[in-house]
């Protein structure tokens, strides 16, 4: 396995230098790069009547954080769905572009996975009123018939994840990274800060100002060890910098919006994961009955879309249950509120 | 909230923009090299980008830290036989070929990292080493002896490359060829040969900036560089085209980003002026620039291509 | 005869892509030709990808343009990207200061605004290389560093939607701009906005600056000999500032038109400066030199340009292989294009010619 790895590797080396060179000779690089043909190709199962979907989302569909949690989402999702994807796209005009491209194709229900894509979308989704939009993350549908939204209470799970981090901080410090201070990162931030203050703990917070800059978010985490913050947690995709920090350092890590844990198996306390399958189901059975939108939906930690997520592989999760429980219920029963 | 000058939180800061500056210095040493003998080259970044890419997926399929560096080195040193090919052989205009360079490399390690990874899953870092002695010395030692190897061996080329460019033949030969081809090719230099060469090390550079960043994050992503390269560039004015100028740009560079994060991270930069602060790196060097009123020429040749009549 | 050497540049080019185009398809295990049919069909198929097209080459051809009076007069700008937000952000402030105005009114005003920002980012690194010689490499790509964090500072803080406010969503964006700065639709039921002619009409504006007027001539002779130009009692200083000055404005307007023909009328950003420009300040530059850094041919070059990029989102879509698979190609067929001699032998002889030709026409 991993000498195929190497040759393929190799292969690739190869090949980009001769494309690069830009002198022709293309034969070895093609054939050599043919075994990676599987993965592209599951296209085209609609005789069985399957329910034809679309997402389209501004970062990678593997990033660990929110494009992961809604395709992992929909793959959830009980009935039969025909899923096609196109991630990565940052500029809203290429999204726009993507999302009224699928709507041409006839796809019957389209996500629109990026709170920036609503502007576009008011303008697109009128002129396909047979066609579904779910747009998010949004508190409402923007009037429009044939859009469903969704929203995160992420200030729910921050909080709950704030009161975990208050118990296994010893300095009583807890630092937060973030690239820019926008959208729900701002809800889960409130949220951690509410739960973490509530239980004794000081909240630093601090954002990079990129998106893009790991070295950065890798430096902000180092900045707040200095400082004697000896619990991180940080929001959107860009925190893996900071994750591989608190990583060497052996501190504590909490994850928001997809499960972190494989970003760092001995460190990583609990990450509150996003389960849009919860809302989803409603919307399509909503569908279903003949109603192609019109309703904001929330996930929350009442209804489930919202899920705190234990690393077993950490050190003292068995008594860590007990808090999350507990904290859930009184969040649940409004004997808490968080803030968001 | 704790003060900045607190000699723990000041060796934090100097160690943290230290190894913010390791990237810049290995890139723009590079550049310096490739710029005195005349060739501009825009591409750093991604050059840097390929590299790291490729120096990231060999930890992660060989767990092998040291061939991770040797695989970036070798991919800066292709990325350089092809620049120095299309530029010197074929005169290609350099500020835009660089450009094209820069595009691909973007575009390139993207789609291999999104087709052959995926999930940016974290690798191992290169390890600290601590100097014997003298990370021992109080606070200092902290600061600047308890470093990842990559970046020693980027201050370390601060001298070799003095000593290169201004103390062997081959480093007279670049900065004639940089400042007068006509002159050198009369003297019997080769200016192909020796542009080509130059070329080569600058862009060798560039990958192992490429291995220092990756390897010190243990992490890639898409765009991981973000515009690293280009402000590397840019350093390269800034220092004048002197290895040791060079060194202070990356270093200002480096710390003055390190410091502003510190205050952030401590409360003392509002959360509302997080933006504005971020701008101080990018000011002061345009700044520091103006009023140092270093003002020396370029080498006379950059840029033009040279083709003997 | 010379039309048909400046059009080989661009034709070398599509070649050169499809080519290169079909092998890393191959190399990622994707049918090359599926996967050129879905470029060709999303870049040029029917009239609503065509005004996608124009619409994505529309920034391409203005700051295209930009960079052929820049380089012309032998100044380097990778500023670009952040001339347009620049340009992009003084016309958002404009545009949400005025009351809603018919657009016959305000449209010159935010337009104009557009270009006094791209202006203002543009004058900035002439006047530091003019007169404290600080390097236009240098400042240029400093200044997009600062721009794209006065970009995120004023989106977050003082001009963001109120709407955003109080859902708590918090997304960087401003609220709607008035109707009367949407730049209005051409064709019903597509992209193709009245931008697109705008653009059209600044390059050949540029053109005739250039090689028709008294400035153009010392911008020109500043590019082709400094000296020369000094003894001839030229102020270079002055014409190296007025270049970037030009190049910065075209590079607003361009902001402005990202803006004004955006499709949810306001400006926006995920936080970095491709997420608003669309890379158009480094595509520009490409668009530029297969124009051969003439900026009539930009504009050809541009659509070229403009329908890869719109390829690219169909190529995802129907392939599902990453757009940046149009990133890296652009980068390919830039180096080949560059590269090669002859095209650029051809490409010299064509300017040299042009430039005689014109000379003796211009001077005045």
């Amino acid at each position: 396995m991993n000498t195929k790895h190497l040759k393929r590797m190799l292969a690739m080396l190869f090949a980009f230098t001769l494309m690069a060179a830009a002198c022709g000779g293309s034969d070895d690089a093609s054939s050599e790069a043919d075994e990676a043909t599987e993965e592209s190709s599951e296209t085209g199962g609609d005789e069985s009547g399957a329910l034809s979907m679309a997402i389209v989302a501004p970062s990678a569909s593997e990033d660990l954080a929110f494009t992961q949690s809604m395709i992992e989402s929909i793959e959830a999702l009980e009935r039969d769905v025909e899923l096609q994807v196109t991630d990565g796209t940052f500029v809203v005009e290429d999204a726009a572009a993507a999302i009224r491209g699928y709507a041409e194709e006839g796809v019957e229900v389209i996500v629109a996975h990026g709170t920036q894509f609503g502007a576009s979308l008011a303008e697109i989704a009128p002129e396909f009123p047979e066609t579904t939009f779910i747009w998010g993350t949004s508190t409402d549908t923007q009037g429009l018939p044939n859009v469903f939204a969704y929203y995160p209470a992420a200030d729910q799970g921050g909080y709950v994840n704030g009161v975990l981090a208050a118990g296994v901080s010893e300095s009583g410090s807890i630092g937060v990274i973030g690239p820019v201070e926008a959208g729900d990162a701002v809800a889960y931030v409130n949220g951690f800060a509410a739960g973490a203050e509530a239980n004794g703990a000081t909240v630093n917070i601090a954002y990079t100002g990129s998106f893009s800059d790991v070295a950065l978010m890798a430096e902000a985490a180092q900045a707040f060890l200095a400082n004697g913050n000896d619990v991180l947690t940080g929001s959107s995709q860009a925190v893996v910098g900071a994750v591989g920090v608190s990583r060497e350092a052996g501190i504590p890590w909490f994850g928001t919006q997809a499960n972190q844990s494989s970003l760092d198996p001995a460190g990583v306390v609990a990450s509150q994961v996003y389960h849009w399958e919860v809302v989803l189901e409603e919307m399509l059975a909503l569908r279903d009955g003949g109603t192609l939108g019109g309703e904001a939906y929330e996930i929350n930690l009442a209804n489930g879309g919202l899920v705190i997520e234990i690393n077993p592989d950490y050190p003292g999760a068995a008594d860590l249950q007990a808090t999350v429980d507990e904290t859930v219920a009184a969040i649940v029963d409004g004997s808490i509120t968080t803030g968001g | 909230m704790s003060d900045f000058f607190t000699a723990s939180i000041l060796v934090a800061t100097i160690a943290s923009g230290i190894r913010l500056a390791t990237p810049y210095l290995f890139a723009s040493l590079g550049e310096t090299i490739g710029q005195k003998s005349g060739v501009l080259n825009l591409g750093v970044d991604g050059v840097m980008l390929l590299s790291a890419f490729f120096g990231y997926w060999t930890v992660l399929e060989r767990d092998n830290l040291w061939l991770a560096v040797a695989v970036s080195l070798v991919v800066g040193l292709v990325m350089g036989l092809i620049y120095a090919t299309i530029t010197v052989f074929f005169h290609a205009t350099q500020g835009i070929s660089g450009i094209g360079i820069f595009l691909f490399g973007l575009g390139f390690s993207e789609l291999m990292f999104r087709r052959q990874v995926g999930t940016p899953l974290p690798v191992d870092k290169l390890p600290k080493i601590e100097i014997p002695l003298l990370a021992d010395i109080p606070w200092l030692g902290e600061a600047l002896f308890q470093h990842n190897p990559l970046t020693y061996a980027a201050f370390l080329a601060v001298p070799v490359v003095v000593f290169m460019l201004n103390k062997t033949t081959f480093g007279m030969n670049v900065r004639a060829v940089g400042e007068n081809p006509q002159a050198a090719d009369s003297l019997g230099v080769s200016v192909a040969r020796t542009r080509f060469i130059a070329i080569v090390i600058g862009n060798t550079f560039a990958g192992l900036a490429g291995a220092a960043l990756v390897l010190e994050l243990g992490i890639f992503q898409q765009n991981l560089t973000n515009g690293l390269g280009f402000i590397a560039v840019a350093l390269v004015y800034f220092g004048a085209w002197r290895p040791v100028g060079v060194m202070t740009g990356s270093l200002l560079y480096g710390l003055v980003a390190a410091t502003v994060l510190q205050w952030k991270a401590q409360g003392i930069i509002p959360r509302g002026a997080s933006d504005i602060a971020s701008m101080a790196p990018a000011v002061l060097t345009i700044l520091a620039l103006i009023l140092l009123a270093n003002r020396v020429p370029a080498p006379a040749a950059l840029t033009r291509p040279f083709a003997r009549h | 005869m010379k039309r048909l050497v400046g059009a080989a540049v661009p034709v070398t080019a599509a070649l050169v892509a499809f080519f290169f185009g079909a092998i890393m398809l191959l190399a990622i295990g994707a049918s090359p030709w599926e996967g050129l049919k879905a470029m060709v069909d999303g870049a040029f198929g029917g009239g609503d990808n065509l005004a996608r097209t124009a619409v994505r080459a529309t920034p391409l051809i203005l700051v295209g343009a930009g960079i052929t009076v820049a380089f012309r007069t032998s100044v380097v700008n990778i500023g670009g990207e952040g001339q347009i937000v620049a340009g992009a952000l003084l016309t958002t402030v404009t545009a949400l200061a005025l009351p809603d105005l018919p657009a016959a009114i305000m449209l010159p005003i935010v337009l104009l605004a557009g270009i006094v920002g791209g202006a203002i980012a543009g004058a900035i690194p002439g006047a530091l290389k003019a007169y404290a010689s600080v390097n236009e490499i240098l400042s240029t790509i400093m200044l997009n560093l600062v721009m794209v964090q006065l970009m995120n500072y004023l989106l977050r803080g003082p001009l963001i939607d109120p709407a955003e406010v109080a859902s708590g969503t918090r997304n960087p964006q401003t609220e709607r701009l008035p109707d009367g700065a949407s730049l209005p639709i051409l064709v019903p039921g597509t992209r193709l906005h009245l931008g697109v002619p705008i653009a059209i009409v600044a390059a050949i504006a540029v053109y005739i600056l250039l090689w028709r007027t008294p400035l153009g001539f010392r911008l020109r002779a500043v590019g082709h000999s400094p000296d020369a130009a000094r003894a001839a009692g030229i102020n270079v200083k002055r014409n190296v500032t007025n270049a970037l000055t030009i190049a910065g404005s075209l590079g607003g307007l361009a902001g402005a038109i990202l803006v004004l023909g955006s499709e949810g009328q306001r400006m926006q950003t995920d936080g970095s400066l491709a997420g608003f420009t669309g890379s158009a300040g480094f595509n520009g530059i490409v668009a530029a030199l297969f124009g051969g850094l003439h900026p009539i041919w930009t504009i050809p070059s541009s659509f070229l340009f403009g329908g890869l990029l719109t390829g690219a989102t169909q190529l995802q879509r129907s392939l599902q292989v990453p757009s940046a698979l149009a990133i890296a190609l652009n980068g390919i067929v830039v180096v080949f294009v560059v590269s090669s001699d002859r095209v650029r032998s051809r490409l010299d002889t064509m300017m040299a010619a042009r430039a005689e030709m014109n000379d003796s026409g211009g001077e005045s």
